[in-house]
């Protein structure tokens, strides 16, 4: 009697979570998946079951060099992003020795957050332009006689973009790893007669990796499913999985673009399992 | 006019045997006559009273989504226009995905040949339209002129009338049945920067010459760029197209891989898809040529920067939008949408769009609401006497200057292609996107 009440009560908790999950991302889903069977033409999509969306997207070569192109963004971006935000994640818990200044600097890392993404993204055209403030000051300064092309509408502005938009998705969580190890076990090791960096390799970033892949799934998968950034980055100029599936919607082509979403899906979701097959994110929370 | 008016019109027409258009021809008279007179009361007396309480939903593109026209209805018919501007590819979307979410669409003739069969729309009824006789014969049967050439692409009389009311098959000839009653049109061509230009552009060729390399930008809308992207590759000499409104595999497949070619090359510095986009480019020096539309080439020349919208020897790109009705429209509110429809033509708006730069699909009746100097500037293609100024009062060009391009028939006489929906648009937005991923 009593078991079954406790397993009544389970089942009317988590009633909530699983319906909205049922709703906002099953259903979902599998519309998409049924979707991607379907037909189309100009203007309407054809209920049926074809295997055309799927054959031309994994046949055609564009796909491969679109994927390699989003894959070699995130790769870079996860480097940069996991560098930068470890070095002011490991700033933030051990060098900064008051709680009061980390909760402020901790801030200061998430104001330019506050504006739009947009926004933050935007601003880096006039400053990166071939008239732009960074190539105006290089010229001035006589370190170059020519604007430098690369820096705007190119590979480098779309990581430098990415970087910019998500290395605090790498600082918090990172931080919050590192805000949980022992103290003392820092201690034990300098006793033990271990140089700061060989605490750094044997102590800390073990310890620090469920912030770090959890970070990095955060980035890994944003990057891979953004098109916002590389088509204002690039000047519209590479592609991604996220624009050619933005690109597809915007033709009503939606079989296509469910076919591909469905494809970027399993890309990701097979990112994430690699990742999680490193790091037991749960043992070790 | 009032309804016994219109009744004893009707009469008379069938009594004595008169076409259909003949009586269209005759009461339009009239009708001009009731607008110079300024007695233009629109619709019969029995909406009248309630006609206030009706609010129309547009959505369209930004070009012609202007609120000053809204205020416009308002005033001079009573009911409320709600307005929504949206990209070409979402206003697609939403015609056919959200039939009940719009009144009045606001498309592009491309656009209609692929929305219209969806059968998300009915066609309107011609008869009902006291401007009708008005609208330039571009729309109705491709000629601007008896002796101009159709040309190529979706010209929009051949998509502009349906069969029937209940029809969504195209007619090859006019009928009463009219999809889009044509609002606004333009010749596109290539904006360039004279001053970061040192000789003469003549050609659409001119956008894949390497002395500007890393320079030159094309939009990146498929059936638009790939347009862009045919006059280029004809007036190379690469390819040779049957119709370039409606490519065959092979001519898409050889003018991407041009395209291609050119981009890998470091041709291109940017490709652009929305209308800042382009001002951007052109205003900052990213670019110094690329595809353009005539009120971003405005949009850079009032930030002070020069700017030319460069007539090409090839000719233009012409592109034209209209409104018509949404399926559900019923009863008061379609009789709203026809009065506002039929308003539309009757001038006021067709100056603002002239003054902007694009051109009225009832240029007869937009004179009217312009002065002798703007006409001459901008349909005559005559050097403006004062300074020419845009529909909101700011000065859009000096005295003296001369309209790039020259009058409108000049321009819209020289149209080498229209804006179009191919048969193998499927294949055409794939090698596109091979071009873009490139």
């Amino acid at each position: 009697m009593a078991s079954d009440t406790s397993k009544r009560s389970s089942y009317f908790l988590i009633t909530p979570m699983a319906l909205i999950f049922a709703v906002f991302l099953v259903i979902p889903l599998l519309t998409i998946v049924v979707v991607s069977f379907w037909d189309y033409d100009e203007y309407r999509i054809l209920p049926d079951f074809i295997f055309e969306n799927y054959n031309y997207l994994l046949g055609s070569s564009v796909t491969w060099s679109i994927y390699l192109n989003t894959l070699k963004y995130a790769a870079l971006t996860w480097v940069f992003t996991l560098l930068i935000g470890f070095t002011v994640a490991y700033f933030l818990a051990f060098h900064v020795r008051s709680l009061t200044w980390q909760i402020v600097l901790f801030m200061v890392c998430t104001i330019p957050f506050w504006t739009s993404n947009i926004i933050r993204m935007i601003s880096w055209i006039p400053f990166l332009g071939r008239n732009g403030l960074l190539n105006s000051a290089l010229i001035n300064l006589g370190i170059v006689d020519q604007p430098l092309e690369f820096l705007l509408f190119s590979d480098f502005a779309v990581v430098l973009a990415d970087v910019h938009l998500y290395a605090l998705f790498m600082v918090v969580p990172i931080f919050n790893s590192m805000m949980r190890i022992d103290r003392s076990l820092i201690e034990a090791a300098r006793d033990a007669g271990a140089s700061g960096f060989e605490t750094l390799k044997s102590v800390i970033v073990p310890m620090s990796k469920p912030g770090i892949a959890i970070g990095s799934i955060f980035v890994i998968t944003v990057v891979m499913g953004d098109f916002i950034t590389v088509r204002l980055m690039s000047g519209g100029q590479s592609a991604s999985v996220g624009l050619q599936i933005s690109n597809e919607i915007g033709l009503l082509q939606y079989p296509a673009a469910a076919a591909s979403a469905v494809v970027l899906l399993i890309t990701v979701l097979l990112i994430v399992t690699a990742l999680l097959r490193l790091v037991d994110i749960r043992k070790e929370l | 006019m009032t309804i016994e008016k219109k009744i004893s019109k009707k009469t008379i027409a069938t009594e004595t045997g008169v076409s259909r258009r003949g009586f269209v021809k005759g009461a339009a008279a009239v009708t001009g006559a009731a607008i110079g007179s300024g007695a233009i009361t629109g619709f019969p007396t029995i909406w009248a009273q309630n006609i206030k309480d009706v609010t129309l939903r547009q959505f369209g593109t930004g070009v012609s989504n202007i609120n000053a026209v809204a205020d416009k209805v308002k005033e001079d018919l009573g009911f409320t226009l709600q307005m929504t501007a949206l990209d070409s590819d979402a206003v697609a979307q939403r015609a056919v995905t959200q039939p009940n979410s719009f009144d009045i669409a606001d498309i592009e003739y491309w656009i209609c040949k692929k929305v219209f069969p969806a059968g998300t729309m009915q066609p309107m009824d011609t008869t009902k339209l006291k401007n009708y006789e008005y609208i330039s014969k571009l729309f109705i049967d491709g000629k601007l002129t008896p002796d101009s050439e159709i040309a190529q692409g979706t010209a929009p009389h051949t998509v502009g009338f349906v069969e029937g009311a209940d029809s969504v098959e195209f007619a090859s000839a006019p009928t009463q049945w009219m999809t889009l009653i044509p609002t606004i049109y333009n010749a596109d061509t290539l904006g360039i920067r004279p001053d970061l230009i040192d000789r003469e552009i003549t050609s659409w060729a001119d956008l894949l010459d390497p002395a500007f390399k890393g320079k030159a930008s094309i939009l990146n809308i498929p059936s638009i760029g790939i347009m862009d992207a045919a006059m280029v590759c004809e007036a190379m000499g690469e390819v040779t197209y049957g119709d370039k409104g409606n490519m065959t595999q092979e001519e898409i497949d050889k003018t991407i891989a041009v395209m291609i070619d050119a981009k890998k090359a470091g041709q291109f510095r940017a490709f652009w898809k929305s209308f800042d986009e382009s001002v951007n480019l052109m205003a900052s020096g990213e670019v110094v040529i690329q595809s353009m539309w005539s009120p971003a080439v405005a949009a850079v020349r009032s930030k002070g920067i020069a700017c030319k919208y460069q007539p090409l020897k090839e000719g233009y790109r012409a592109w034209g939008g209209g409104i018509g009705l949404a399926k559900h429209l019923s009863g008061l509110e379609l009789e709203a949408a026809y009065e506002y429809i039929d308003w539309y033509l009757s001038g006021w708006v067709g100056a603002y769009l002239n003054r902007q730069g694009y051109y009225s699909a009832a240029p007869a009746t937009a004179k009217k609401f312009m002065s002798e100097d703007e006409w001459g500037f901008w349909m005559e293609g005559k050097a403006a006497e004062g300074d020419i100024l845009s529909p909101d009062g700011k000065v859009m060009e000096k005295a003296g200057a001369v309209r790039d391009g020259g009058s409108y028939e000049e321009r819209m006489g020289s149209v080498a292609c229209w804006n179009s929906v191919m048969d193998e648009n499927k294949h055409m937005v794939r090698k596109w996107n091979e071009f873009i991923a490139a």
